[in-house]
């Protein structure tokens, strides 16, 4: 039941520069400022603008400043922007074929087509605190990176790109015409489709993502994944202008993709193959593409006839649970007065407890009578 | 094939299609712009509709290539303007950024004027633009190449 509180309008005003002094910290030290956390924090950036569903850098910063780094709270901020603004179309689909690639791995194959470039990645790093940042000593990544002048071009096409050739590896035709389900528009429905799950993944909770993917691989609903690709880089966003009705450029994303080959023998009548799992975010977040990748497929269960047993494949599970925004509104609404429930809980609580002790009373007698 | 090529062919640097020039005026960052709106004389214009902000759903296919799906939005500012000599310029630009928008509608209105009359002084700059851009993106790739890794296999005991 829901009622409404009246009053306390001194003590949220007081609260709110309590907050805004906890914010600035020790004013001895210089305020950070939001294009110092668009340029240095930009893995954090990545996440709100991903979860926020908007890409909009220094606006990601703006709301990560704003919450004092609780990124969950920045990516409400962000999604709550989103919705004052009005929408002036829907782009052309990426062609992340056509990266400028800044990193690009596989893990089926040691000599793919084009090769493999590491790239800017915290895998090979030691994981031991580098104290010459505390120091402030000059970054030694920071400076430029010495490159030789000549310039030769790049040529990557997709990794697992032979293999597709053959029918070892599901092919992913595109199927236009059909129109694209918009969960900003209309809400989820169930069964659900993949544009719809792949919307809701992209902008689910990197944490709830990432363990519904570990649960699969230590047991839960298995369906072990090789990374068949592993990219990072700019890609150019395409837009049908409305007033010109032709295709325009109108800047360059920064994007994560990684696609997975699970090996999937279940159907009685088609032979074992690799079926696929696919993430696309926003930024560099190697993590949760993975971790939307591999619960994008286990969701496919169905369309390969697996017996859906376990969290990560039950799709009203998952993509119901998946919102970050969602489940901390929800969750954190506890934090309010629910006075009157609770004494209309109470209540019930005491009538509970008066029938109980009623019914001990007359069991005891009941005893003692035939005791006697 | 590669993407910097693709999109910034080196024989259509001198490319006049307008879907081009607005594509490279939303891509170049401001600075650049500016730096060449500077060392140009400044047209005479009025707005049809001034800066505003507003997005755009950006969409991707599942695997790189198959159904499309929406990925999430960007931010954009769009403006149109009108130049005293009738050109209409138009700009759909990512982000949030007004001089940009308002920048990129003015070249593009600059450029079809410069084409109906054949002076050349806005396309040089534009083609700057584009050569700096092609910089850009192969500095970006100079970079990426400096971490090819090639890994080995090893077996045991095949030492001889």
């Amino acid at each position: 039941m829901i009622t409404s509180i009246k009053g306390g309008e001194k003590a949220i005003d007081a609260s709110h520069r309590l907050l805004a002094k906890r914010r600035r910290g020790n004013p001895a030290i210089a305020e950070l400022s939001v294009d110092q956390i668009r340029e240095q924090l930009t893995l954090a950036v990545d996440r709100v603008m991903n979860e926020g569903s908007l890409h909009d850098p220094t606006l990601a910063a703006l709301a990560i400043k704003q919450a004092e780094g609780d990124l969950i709270e920045a990516i409400y901020l962000l999604r709550a922007y989103r919705t004052t603004i009005p929408r002036f179309g829907y782009t052309k689909p990426l062609e992340t074929s056509e990266m400028i690639v800044r990193r690009r791995i596989s893990t089926t194959h040691k000599d793919i087509p084009g090769g493999q470039f590491l790239g800017p990645t915290y895998d090979y790093t030691h994981r031991l605190l580098d104290f010459s940042l505390l120091e402030e000593a000059e970054d030694e990544d920071g400076l430029p990176v010495s490159t030789d002048d000549t310039f030769e071009e790049m040529n990557l096409c997709y990794g697992a790109g032979f293999l597709s050739r053959t029918d070892v590896v599901e092919a992913e035709l595109p199927s236009d015409g059909i129109a694209v389900a918009d969960l900003t528009r209309e809400p989820m429905k169930f069964p659900s489709k993949r544009d719809q799950r792949l919307q809701n993944l992209t902008r689910g909770d990197e944490g709830f993502l990432m363990a519904l993917c570990y649960s699969t691989m230590r047991g839960y609903g298995r369906n072990h994944p090789y990374v068949a690709e592993m990219r990072h880089g700019d890609v150019s966003v395409v837009m049908e202008i409305p007033e010109l009705q032709f295709e325009v450029g109108i800047g360059t994303v920064r994007v994560t993709e990684c696609r997975t080959i699970h090996m999937t023998v279940n159907k009685p009548d088609t032979p074992a193959h690799y079926t696929r799992g696919y993430g696309l975010l926003f930024g560099h977040c190697e993590r949760k593409a993975l971790s939307v990748a591999i619960v994008d497929r286990a969701l496919r269960g169905p369309e390969f006839g697996e017996e859906r047993r376990h969290p990560s494949q039950d799709e009203e599970f998952v993509l119901s649970h998946s919102d970050s925004v969602a489940a901390s509104g929800l969750v954190q609404h506890l934090k309010l007065p629910h006075y009157v429930d609770f004494q209309g809980e109470l209540q019930l609580l005491r009538q509970l407890r008066d029938e109980y002790e009623k019914r001990a009373g007359q069991a005891d007698s009941a005893e003692n009578e035939n005791a006697g | 094939m590669s993407a910097e090529i693709k999109a910034f062919p080196s024989d259509d640097v001198n490319s006049s299609s307008r879907a081009r020039w607005m594509t490279l005026l939303a891509e170049a960052p401001v600075a650049d712009i500016e730096h060449h709106w500077q060392t140009l004389p400044h047209p005479s214009f009025k707005w049809i509709r001034r800066p505003e902000f507003g997005s755009a759903m950006v969409r991707g296919r599942a695997s790189g290539t198959g159904a499309q799906f929406n990925l999430g939005d960007v931010t954009i500012t769009r403006c149109t303007l009108q130049l005293i000599t009738g050109e209409i310029g138009v700009s759909y630009v990512m982000g949030r950024d007004k001089r940009h928008a308002a920048l990129a509608a003015l070249f593009d209105a600059m450029l079809q004027h410069e084409k109906a009359t054949s002076e050349g002084v806005v396309g040089k700059c534009v083609r700057a633009i584009a050569e700096q851009e092609l910089r850009r993106r192969q500095n970006i790739a100079r970079e990426t190449k400096t971490t090819k890794v090639d890994f080995t296999m090893l077996t045991r005991g095949d030492d001889q």
